[in-house]
């Protein structure tokens, strides 16, 4: 329970976003809603701040090019030819591509070859809690997928989409940092000591900072 | 057991309908894709052109995200809501075109930076009421749109996800690749810059006094 007396305007701000989402405990809104009656400034900010909200969540901000629809209409029309056609498309080429991380799983050849880690194999198995729908980044030469704007991604160039479940049959394992907190509960092996000592800085930061 | 019933339930539903497009789609209609997705057609250009701030780039991409969505179709699991995941693959893609182009040197500087200490509201001019007809004009939402395209790119992504393209705070934490912390210490962050930069000028009438200003692109 936070003391009512206690609540300063600094601690109302740090915390008006979340009290507009629902975001906050019981103890803290009702300190909060009190604040709010006597401090004019913070019940500014509070009335500024939904007013932002409400703004810019109206549809009427967002304005789309003339034409926009009739062009994408003719574009998906496009693709789905080219679909019931049966070539050049992505998921075409990705049916081989799969067959073929199939295959290479079957003899483990890149993996254990290349990254002579007796984690590795265990390591290829945490998946479990990821969402397998969620869309994931892979690129060429690397065994890790990504979220899409994770710091770690090598080869840019040859960045594919796929969904997490894609990437797990096809033998990627989720990179430890973008997905960390999918993977509290596996055992990590050496590759997340090396890659969170190289770049965990930004996110942890925001962490700690965030909990206060 | 034979195809599933496509008579609905509840006809005038819409998420009914939605559902049913959906099934149809996976089952190979794909003509009835662009019924499925214009709803959302705005939305989808509106969250590819915060990202890439590009208006050919941003058209382009939406596109090529549909086409991945409808490629992908089969993939999609009723669990979710269709509108959020047509949002993700964009926002995919569009992060994509925009490491890949990497236009913006003087943002990627900027975004190495951490948010230093905390932030603290600046304006504290008297915002209550918000005329409703005030985004009817033209130069309001050109304003809007400027005040925006001023936040740096970590905090814009993550208004532009959570407030207008009306993500949950899980759902732009995944779509962006960062924690849920991030995405809540981003947008506290994001809202109260806007104000700061909104509050007083609405206060002291600017935005009924701006007829002609010549608009930059917006975001």
């Amino acid at each position: 329970m936070v003391d009512r007396q206690e609540l300063k305007c600094e601690h109302v701000w740090r915390e008006i976003s979340n009290y507009v989402e629902g975001d906050v405990d019981a103890g803290l809104r009702a300190a909060m809603d009190e604040h709010f009656k006597t401090c004019q400034k913070c019940k500014s900010v509070l009335e500024g701040t939904r007013n932002v909200i409400e703004l810019y969540s109206d549809e009427r901000m967002i304005e789309v090019p003339a034409g926009f629809g009739r062009r994408l209409e003719r574009r998906l029309e496009q693709g789905a030819r080219a679909r019931a056609s049966g070539w050049s498309t992505w998921s075409a080429w990705l049916v081989p591509v799969a067959a073929l991380a199939l295959i290479a799983g079957g003899v483990r050849i890149a993996s254990s070859s290349t990254i002579p880690h007796p984690l590795q194999s265990e390591h290829a198995q945490p998946g479990r809690d990821i969402p397998p729908d969620m869309l994931v980044i892979v690129t060429a030469g690397a065994k890790d997928f990504h979220a899409p704007g994770c710091g770690v991604i090598h080869n840019k160039d040859t960045e594919r989409t796929l969904t997490a479940k894609e990437a797990i049959q096809q033998g990627y394992v989720p990179c430890v940092r973008c997905l960390r907190k999918y993977l509290e509960t596996a055992e990590l092996g050496h590759t997340s000591l090396e890659i969170e000592a190289n770049t965990s800085r930004d996110a942890d930061e925001e962490d700690v900072r965030a909990r206060k | 057991m034979a195809e599933p019933n496509l008579v609905l339930n509840n006809p005038g539903s819409d998420t009914t309908r939605e559902q049913d497009l959906i099934a149809r789609v996976q089952r190979g209609q794909t003509e009835l894709f662009y019924e499925l997705v214009r709803p959302y057609e705005r939305r989808v250009y509106a969250a590819a052109l915060a990202i890439l701030r590009n208006e050919s780039d941003a058209e382009d991409v939406a596109q090529e995200a549909m086409l991945k969505a409808l490629a992908n179709i089969r993939q999609f699991r009723a669990e979710a809501r269709f509108s959020t995941w047509l949002i993700q693959i964009t926002v995919n893609e569009a992060l994509m075109r925009r490491r890949r182009e990497r236009t913006v040197v003087m943002e990627g500087i900027d975004d190495r930076r951490d948010e230093e200490g905390e932030y603290t509201p600046r304006d504290f001019a008297d915002w209550r009421e918000i005329p409703s007809e005030a985004l009817e004009r033209k130069e309001v939402r050109q304003r809007l749109a400027d005040a925006l395209a001023t936040l740096d790119r970590k905090y814009r992504d993550v208004f532009v996800l959570r407030d207008m393209e009306q993500l949950n705070i899980q759902e732009t934490s995944e779509a962006l690749g960062i924690s849920v912390a991030s995405v809540k210490t981003r947008l506290l962050r994001a809202r109260l810059m806007l104000r700061d930069l909104l509050a007083g000028g609405w206060e002291r009438g600017w935005f009924s006094r701006l007829p002609f200003e010549k608009g930059s692109k917006p975001w």
